[in-house]
């Protein structure tokens, strides 16, 4: 009864202060091994253009890739978009439905996801004013279908930001014919 | 009869735990440590003066960290950005001159609900920082 009765008060204290504890995610400004990789991923170098000329570009493409416009500061070339989009998965949802009928549990899956991007162009050299670097960013929150956030997360396919790329070459040249 | 007693205590001590690390909702609007302390370790000044060229310093700084960019105002020198990562980190990057060869670059950060008042995390920023800009980032008095 004693060891009981002392395990509760363990427990509740134990709750009490783990409500002020803070995250262990200070090393989030840290630089990684990865750094250079992801940058190059993420990175491809246009010459003989204007950066007005590769954000319009690049604008395309993410209007082609079925985005919205959320901000752009052409001064820094930025543009911000994002597009909202079902989080469904065949798999995900056959599992939750077996689950119900045979064992009576219910789970949440994944409804909906927000996915957003920031493209960024900088001059790639110092005094060449027809040379740059766009790099893009993707990431995405997911909620399951009580509204619960399921997932948060940088997304890192190599593929998506191959694809990517190779719609906004195509795009630049379009931009270049006026097209 | 003596059961309720025993629930009662430990519900009590919970109560008094948890209010002290709860402030009033309303007073989060002016929730800081004091500000003196906060802008030494969120602030750093360089010897330049393009505010352009360090924002987008800046910019490549925080993509190289895996931030999305939110916005970002050439004018007003400022650029915010979210890192999403199992948690939800938010930056908004100031940079202003100070002087005539300097400018400050002021960073401050919240993760979830709470503003993160932990040097080291600003400190790491500001090497980053340093390796783009490839200047020193002085400390401000």
């Amino acid at each position: 009864m004693r060891t009981s009765i002392s395990l509760g008060y363990l427990i509740v204290f134990t709750i009490g202060l783990g409500g002020c504890a803070t995250a262990p995610t200070l090393d989030a400004s840290e630089l990684t091994v990865d750094t250079l990789e992801r940058r190059q991923l993420q990175t491809r170098r246009f010459d003989g253009i204007s950066e007005n000329q590769i954000l319009a570009a690049s604008a395309g493409v993410l209007q082609d890739l079925g985005f919205n416009l959320d901000e752009s500061e052409t001064k820094l070339g930025i543009i911000v978009a994002s597009k909202q989009r079902t989080a469904r998965e065949p798999t995900q949802i056959a599992t939750s439905i077996l689950l119900r009928l045979f064992l009576g549990i219910d789970t949440e899956v994944d409804d909906r996801q927000r996915i957003r991007v920031a493209l960024v162009s900088r001059p790639a050299g110092e005094t060449d004013t027809e040379s740059f670097q766009v790099r893009v960013t993707f990431q995405r929150v997911v909620w399951k279908t009580n509204g619960d956030v399921s997932r948060t997360e940088a997304i890192d396919e190599p593929e998506l930001y191959q694809q990517f790329f190779e719609q906004l070459s195509k795009s630049v040249f379009l931009e270049a014919q006026q097209i | 009869m003596k059961q309720p007693y025993i629930l009662l205590v430990p519900a009590l001590l919970f109560l008094g735990l948890a209010s002290g690390c709860e402030t009033m909702s309303h007073r989060q609007v002016t929730d800081a440590r004091s500000a003196v302390e906060l802008r030494s370790f969120q602030t750093r000044a360089f010897d330049t003066t393009d505010s352009l060229k360090t924002l987008r310093s800046v910019i490549a700084t925080l993509q190289d960290l895996s931030f999305v960019i939110d916005e970002a105002d050439a004018t007003l020198g400022s650029v915010s950005a979210t890192k999403l990562d199992g948690y939800e980190m938010r930056f908004t990057v100031t940079v202003r001159p100070r002087g005539q060869s300097q400018l400050l670059v002021r960073t401050n950060a919240q993760l979830g609900l709470k503003a993160i008042e932990d040097p080291q995390l600003y400190q790491a920023f500001f090497a980053s920082l340093e390796k783009s800009m490839f200047l020193a980032a002085h400390a401000i008095d």
